[in-house]
């Protein structure tokens, strides 16, 4: 690209408008191998969101559905092709179906778990770093104790609690009991990540200089933390959550996996499937855990390389910036006459 | 430089300080901290009295830790004093709470030294000048903001407006930020300015313009200014008034002209003979204090400059830890062997720091007590101008130790000389 352009008169430099370039410039602010981990991540992200929000239609059956409609019972354990294209499994659940369903059931708990635990987590770390005291000091060591235990022990114990807790809340009702106590089980685990950044982040801003000059106009302890801490403290939050939202998957399945998540009748859960489908592997069927484990490794790597693409774009110690060419505004006679 | 406008005479106070502390608590290990045991204080500012009146610039010059800065912020509500008052329209400030200080800060503004590090960097300017209007509820909706900041950013020749408006401070140049900063600061119709240091992280091409530009808005908003800065030349052009301070006090105050064409206090004058001169054929035998600015947890008796002064004498506070500062500068210029022998004579110094009144020296293993009297007779005759031995009173050999006695100390006050007021013992009639 030549550094000096000329746009055809009349026609103006295109330029998104506000909102939808600070959405794309993790996109377009980065350079090489970072730009292609993210847009990898992302697409491939992309294609579970899809599966998720269109599961009703994609998927041939209902996810725990066992005959069609005119009562006729599916085959138990078929080998993928015809009507079931990936093959049924030993309760007579299609497997297709099981895998689409199961994408909205992992979405649903993702974006559940990361949205409760930044709407509780960030607001604590602010408000703990900004105000210190002894309400810092008893957040720290909550957040330390959350801290120092086994994250999928304290998930599993979180999700037995949460279930009795649930019943009949409307979150529960909208979403199932075991989505929902699955969800906030893994809130619990990763507060105290979002909490540790945004608190530390904040100490050390709160000596800035432009922290003092919102003091010096009049601002309150809300306006300071809400206009001038928060925009500068939230840069590393993004990246925590793609790379929670890629541990949530894989604690979701390991739930699943060891019969205390959520149940076969409630939600589609590839980690319930794949433990069903253990024993099946010395019988030689493949298709009842290859499908399940694929999704679960496929969705783990897609939030993961978006949240190492994000990292680079964000952290300005790794970012590499993209060159950008010039473009001077045409020359307007008009004004120079 | 453009030279300071002759200024009506003022008369109407703004702000009148009393007595004012400003001292920090040491943080001290955390074993202290547990038990809550005293871990000293830092005297940042420690008994100032100023008043300031509507339209002059006053100065606060001094070297880094000297306090002014923090009197600066003090003057704001921005630190809370220990002691004293600061009176403003009628109330005692540093008695107010947050919610009433706020409601203060539309009138009592400040501007500070690192542009860069003063605007918010996730607001756009427009945003940030104009959130004082929005935090005080001052400005009717969104157009009379918008055609306020452009109003506020005009005057301090941030134009054409337009291509500012929607800039983040990193497109800014460090010029162009202290110029937003200031707008910031205007925008609320202030009476009081604080500059803290405000040009000195810019480029020399830009100094005097900021400077003139915070002229111009003082002659045209009826403003006035606490400008301080550790740099004299500048207050020399900018001040009405200078107030020298060392170690949290003020040592000197009064016009500028006068500070300049007449400096009383020894302090005053280093500083000023420090200042640069263009000329290189003019080497001026500058008397620099010696040493560095004291710790102001444990400052020094009396007068704190004493121990740095040229022309201390015996009321200036001479103390024990002086002796101990005399000893090390003279064993820092003798030979090795020296040293070691006349360390031994001495035997244990580490008293002397703690020690207050007096300073006992016991001598050391194989020396008497008039070994020791005897090095410190060599040591008086050997410079007897130095300033220290007129604060010794008395020698004395008291059961094997050697007593130093010093005058008592006393605390120099504020006193008019001329047309001045100074705090220094050698003015005192």
């Amino acid at each position: 690209m030549a550094s000096i352009a000329t746009t055809p008169t009349g026609a103006k430099p295109r330029r998104r408008s506000g909102l939808g370039r600070r959405l794309l410039s993790p996109v377009t602010r980065t350079t090489g191998v970072a730009r292609w981990i993210l847009v990898a991540g992302l697409l491939l992200t992309l294609v579970f969101v899809v599966a998720a929000v269109f599961a009703p239609w994609l998927a041939p059956y209902d996810f725990a559905q066992k005959r069609l409609a005119d009562g006729q019972a599916f085959p138990k354990m078929t080998a993928p092709g015809g009507d079931h294209l990936l093959g049924t499994n030993d309760q007579f659940f299609d497997v297709l179906s099981r895998v689409v369903w199961g994408s909205r059931t992992a979405v649903e708990v993702v974006v559940l778990s990361i949205a409760a635990s930044l709407v509780i987590g960030v607001p604590l770390g602010l408000v703990s770093g900004y105000l210190g005291g002894w309400l810092d000091r008893v957040l720290l060591l909550v957040m330390d104790a959350l801290f120092a235990f086994p994250s999928l022990l304290l998930a599993i114990v979180f999700a037995f609690l949460l279930r009795d807790v649930l019943g009949g809340t409307v979150l529960a009702d909208v979403l199932g009991v075991g989505v929902t106590s699955a969800a906030l089980s893994l809130t619990v685990i990763y507060i105290p990540q979002y909490y540790r950044v945004v608190r530390n982040t904040t100490v050390s801003a709160r000596e800035a200089t432009y922290v003092e000059a919102a003091r010096a106009i009049g601002a309150s302890r809300w306006t300071v933390m809400r206009s001038y801490l928060f925009p500068n403290v939230v840069s590393s939050v993004p990246v925590i959550g793609t790379l929670n939202a890629a541990d949530a998957i894989g604690t979701l399945a390991a739930l699943g996996f060891l019969g205390l998540g959520i149940q076969p009748q409630e939600a589609a859960e590839w980690g319930y499937d794949l433990n069903r489908a253990l024993d099946d592997t010395s019988a030689g069927i493949w298709w009842t855990g290859l499908f399940p484990g694929l999704a679960i490794v496929l969705l783990v790597t897609a939030l993961t390389l978006v949240g190492e693409g994000l990292n680079e774009t964000v952290n300005p110690t790794l970012r590499r910036r993209k060159l950008v060419a010039v473009v001077l505004p045409p020359r307007d006679e008009k004004v120079r006459s | 430089m453009p030279t300071r406008p002759e200024t009506a005479a003022p008369t109407e106070t703004l702000i009148e300080v009393e007595e004012l502390e400003v001292h920090f608590r040491l943080q001290g290990s955390s074993l202290a901290r547990l038990f809550g045991r005293d871990t000293g204080h830092v005297r940042a500012v420690d008994g100032v009295s100023l008043e300031l009146h509507q339209g002059e610039v006053v100065g606060l010059v001094g070297e880094s830790g000297s306090g002014k800065t923090t009197l600066g912020r003090a003057l704001l509500g921005l630190e809370q004093p220990t002691g004293g008052r600061i009176r403003y329209g009628g109330k005692d400030i540093t008695r107010l709470g947050e919610r009433d200080l706020r409601s203060l800060r539309t009138e009592l503004q400040m501007v500070f030294q690192d542009p860069n590090a003063a605007l918010n960097p996730a607001m756009t300017i427009a945003r940030q000048v104009g959130h004082p209007l929005r935090i005080h509820g001052l400005a009717k909706g969104r157009d009379d903001l918008r055609a306020k900041v452009s109003q506020s950013l005009e005057r301090v020749g941030l134009a054409p407006v337009e291509r500012f408006l929607d800039k983040y401070p990193s497109d800014l140049s460090g010029g162009q930020k202290q110029r937003a900063v200031i707008a910031r600061a205007i925008i609320t119709g202030p009476r009081l300015l604080v500059a803290d240091e405000p040009i000195s992280m810019l480029d020399m091409s830009v100094r005097s313009k900021i400077l003139q530009l915070m002229l111009d808005l003082k002659n045209d908003l009826g403003l006035t200014y606490v400008y301080i800065t550790h740099d004299l030349a500048s207050a020399k052009f900018f001040c009405d008034r200078v107030a020298i301070m060392y170690l949290g006090r003020i040592v000197e105050i009064g016009r500028t002209e006068e500070i300049f064409r007449d400096p009383k206090h020894p302090y005053t004058k280093a500083l000023l003979a420090a200042i640069p001169d263009p000329d290189p054929d003019r080497a001026l035998p500058r008397d620099l204090p010696r040493g560095e600015i004291p710790d102001a947890a444990d400052p020094p008796s009396g007068c704190a400059f004493h121990p740095r002064c040229p022309r201390a004498f015996e009321a200036c506070g001479w103390e024990p830890r002086d002796l101990q500062t005399l000893l090390d500068s003279h064993w820092a210029s003798v030979s090795v062997e020296d040293y070691e022998r006349e360390r031994e004579v001495v035997g244990d110094l580490s008293g002397l720091e703690r020690a207050r009144g007096r300073a006992v020296l016991r001598p050391g293993a194989g020396s008497t007590a008039a070994d020791v009297r005897a090095l410190l007779d060599r040591l008086r005759a050997a410079d007897p101008e130095e300033p220290f031995w007129r604060g010794v009173e008395s020698v004395d050999v008291e059961g094997g130790d050697v007593i130093v006695t010093f005058a008592p100390a006393e605390d120099p006050v504020l006193r008019t000389v001329s047309a001045v007021r100074v705090a220094c013992h050698l003015y005192e009639a």
